[in-house]
């Protein structure tokens, strides 16, 4: 496979996960929105912090954190980068590159998607009373395309690819949404284990599509047993190990290597992945919550920095500096 | 879709019956669909210096254009012709030039012609072909005789939309398809593979489509067509030389290519043969091509014969290797270069349509009739600075189509590009890509003109 189409093949992974990730929480943000108790502000910045916009958010709007501005930026805002809509061109950018690679199926999903959402970015969603039937069908869209792939893409190096973007965004994603949990504010310390905070931990394990599940494993809404799931758990797919697991599979697919490791990516992983495996919930909790996953994120970054030297980046066919065709 | 006399032609009688059934409503319904489906299938090329956003949907009219088995026969058979003479023409201007020497074409014009590429001279392409797909455009004026307008064997594009429209018309009318019997387009990109594949001597070669990128105009074409072969789509970058022999990049290392569809002009293939200033192609590449390490189509070279200059000794040309009458005649043209007819052009330019020699899509050219006096001077200055640079032809009463609008069906002008290969055998693709000038009386059909699209339908008698 071509260097530059795995690259876009990977992006490609990434970019709709994010997207349908986005949606997603800003749903389940809107949700709980509807059941605060009278008297309590609705909370919109945890989510920019967690996505790490903060500063790019302040820049544009000012102090002012309300839901129609989150929903726009996190959502409908061009110039984040990591907005919905952003996602979902670049996704569609790629999928333009690797074409020839992908089912049709796929393509004339994703193409309809773009289409869906510049038409709630021009019909402004984010002023109307109820956006939620738009980002319920966003994650509808993105799931649709995780089905056409799970049913037709053979199981060579693309589906690698794609699934590696997938599991490295999912793994960073989930770990930034028990970290908004860090950023909600409770009135005040008396309030932890009050109704509001167990609000709190209901949305957060709701916008991972974790809570059926969880009450089924442990019953009571517990902080330590849901970072336990959300973090170590082993067979839930939106578990920062689970997936873990699954990148560490992946390169090992495209490398056919099946023991140790045969590159610097396939390193990171195994040691990051049997971090995770041996760790305790307390030694995150000693470590702290929000630095643990500080951390986490900094090793996932640098194994995706891994990735692209080993399969992406394209040895430069010129050897004079040229000027560009016009 | 009538004769002169005004009686409907008879491979339009049944369409005809067909769409007298249909409400004005239900037709609206079933090019809205159409639209749509153009639109998710994301079947756009891209507009340059376009302010209302990159992306353009070449606009697909519902109405097939309907044409006979052996009216097709003509074309088939005329453009067999064309392109083989063409293909012994270029074989002769790059190495014994005897065409030159016998002083049927003026060596002047071809040597100077910015398109013959001197290091091509003495060039041997494998299996001795340069012309490997070759779009002619056709017309047909009133009286129903074809007339060739114009050879493309550059990159000619559009051959992807010829066959996404089949696929879309085929939908709207599936049963009057099925009852007329309608050739089918669809055996276009597997015999384009099995060139490809004929052009190397290897047992299962590599094949890859070499686009710009993703920017350039027919990049859908491009990636469409890749796909269709299950080729590999790679632009200069993911390729580099290496002891003459061409590879892309992969993410197992390099790997050898061997048959190399290009969609790249000539002169931006291999920045150390042509343009050094080119950031598309592959250096080295041509080296390697000459070395016959790697096959390229078509062959470099070739765009000399796509000179609007050259055009017009296609009927010698034909004369000369073949000792044939050419089975498609040329529109006539006017060689500003020459004398008489350079008078002639200048006194008569408001009825004439001029063209660039080397301009394509549309650009460049005035068009007599519908031009201010302005415009007339304007070209007449022109022309008369550079008469090498320039051809008129006589604007023919064109065919028209019916084309549905918003005020229901008018009369539209239409040309007609059919596809050739050029592999074992030369091979014309029973269809065509239909341009349609959508606005009233227009003559331009380029879709960087505004024109758009229509399905041809190739009967089967």
């Amino acid at each position: 496979m071509l260097s530059r189409v795995a690259d876009s093949i990977f992006w490609l992974g990434r970019y709709t996960e994010r997207a349908e990730n986005y949606a997603r929480f800003i749903d389940v943000n809107f949700n709980l929105s509807l059941d605060l108790p009278p008297g309590i502000e609705e909370q919109w910045d945890p989510l920019i912090q967690a996505t790490a916009g903060m500063e790019q958010y302040t820049e544009l709007f000012g102090d002012k954190k309300t839901r129609s501005n989150a929903i726009y930026f996190l959502a409908f805002d061009e110039r984040n980068p990591n907005s919905i809509i952003s996602s979902v061109t670049f996704a569609r950018e790629n999928a333009r590159i690797v074409r020839e690679n992908i089912p049709r199926e796929t393509w004339e999903v994703l193409n309809e998607l773009h289409y869906y959402v510049q038409e709630a970015y021009s019909q402004k969603i984010w002023k109307k009373e109820d956006p939620k039937h738009c980002f319920k069908h966003i994650k509808n869209q993105i799931q649709l395309l995780n089905g056409i792939a799970y049913d037709n893409v053979p199981r060579t190096q693309g589906w690698y690819f794609s699934q590696l973007g997938k599991y490295m965004e999912r793994a960073d994603k989930t770990s930034r949404i028990l970290d908004v949990k860090y950023h909600f504010l409770l009135p005040s310390v008396a309030d932890v284990g009050s109704p509001l905070d167990f609000l709190h931990w209901v949305a957060l394990l709701k916008s991972v599509s974790a809570f059926n599940s969880y009450r089924r494993l442990y019953g009571n809404i517990k902080p330590d047993l849901i970072v336990n799931y959300l973090v170590l758990n082993r067979y839930f797919p939106r578990s920062v190990l689970f997936c873990l697991i699954e990148v560490e599979e992946c390169l090992h697919a495209i490398s056919e290597s099946k023991h140790g490791f045969s590159n610097a990516a396939e390193k990171a992983i195994g040691s990051l992945r049997s971090d995770l495996e041996f760790a305790d919930i307390n030694d995150i909790f000693d470590i702290g919550l929000h630095e643990y996953l500080d951390q986490l994120q900094l090793r996932l970054n640098s194994i995706s920095d891994s990735i692209y030297d080993q399969y992406f980046k394209i040895q430069p066919n010129f050897t004079e500096q040229f000027q560009t065709q016009e | 879709m009538f004769e002169e006399s005004g009686s409907c032609r008879s491979n339009y009688v049944e369409l005809r019956e067909k769409l007298d059934n249909y409400s004005d409503k239900k037709l609206k319904q079933l090019q809205h669909s159409t639209d749509k489906a153009q639109k998710s299938m994301g079947m756009t090329f891209n507009v340059y210096h376009d302010s209302k956003g990159i992306e353009k949907i070449l606009h697909l009219d519902l109405i097939p254009r309907i044409i006979k088995g052996s009216e097709w026969k003509v074309i088939d058979e005329g453009l067999q012709q064309r392109i083989e003479a063409i293909n012994l023409f270029l074989d002769d201007i790059y190495k014994d030039q005897k065409i030159l020497k016998d002083k049927v074409v003026p060596k002047e014009m071809i040597l100077s012609s910015s398109d013959y590429l001197d290091p091509c001279v003495g060039l041997k392409p494998p299996k001795g072909i340069w012309c490997h797909i070759t779009g002619s455009d056709i017309v047909r004026d009133a009286k129903g005789q074809f007339y060739v307008l114009e050879d493309n064997l550059r990159c000619p594009s559009g051959v992807s939309y010829l066959l996404e429209n089949r696929e879309i018309i085929k939908q709207a009318f599936p049963q009057l398809f099925a009852s007329l019997g309608v050739r089918p387009v669809s055996e276009y990109p597997g015999k384009l593979l099995n060139m490809l594949e004929y052009m190397s001597d290897k047992e299962n070669p590599t094949v890859a489509v070499l686009t710009p990128g993703i920017h350039n105009s027919a990049y859908f074409e491009h990636s469409y067509l890749a796909q269709q072969m299950g080729a590999e789509l790679v632009t200069g970058q993911d390729l580099m030389v290496q002891d003459n022999k061409v590879y892309m990049q992969t993410t197992k290392g390099l790997e050898q290519v061997d048959s190399i569809y290009r969609r790249i002009d000539d002169k931006f293939i291999d920045p150390m043969a042509f343009n050094p200033k080119s950031l598309l192609g592959v250096p080295g590449l041509f080296e390697a091509y000459k070395a016959g390490n790697v096959a390229i189509a078509n062959a470099p070279g070739t765009g000399v014969a796509d000179d609007k200059a050259v055009y017009t000794y296609v009927p010698k040309i034909i004369k000369y290797y073949l000792d044939q009458d050419p089975i498609i005649e040329n529109v006539p043209t006017y060689m500003c270069s020459e004398k008489d007819d350079l008078q002639y052009v200048l006194e008569n330019i408001k009825d004439l349509v001029v063209k660039e020699t080397n301009a394509a899509g549309g650009y460049g050219m005035l068009i007599g009739p519908k031009a201010t006096t302005e415009e007339h001077e304007k070209f007449k200055k022109l022309v008369k600075a550079t008469p090498r640079n320039y051809i008129a032809q006589p604007t023919l009463s064109l065919s028209t189509v019916p084309t549905f609008g918003e005020e229901g069906f008018a009369p539209r002008h239409v040309d007609l590009r059919p596809y050739a290969l050029y592999g074992k055998s030369i091979d014309i693709i029973p269809g065509a890509l239909t341009r349609v000038a959508m606005v009233k009386d227009s003559l331009v059909v380029n879709s960087s003109q505004g024109g758009g699209s229509k399905d041809t339908w190739v009967l089967f008698d």
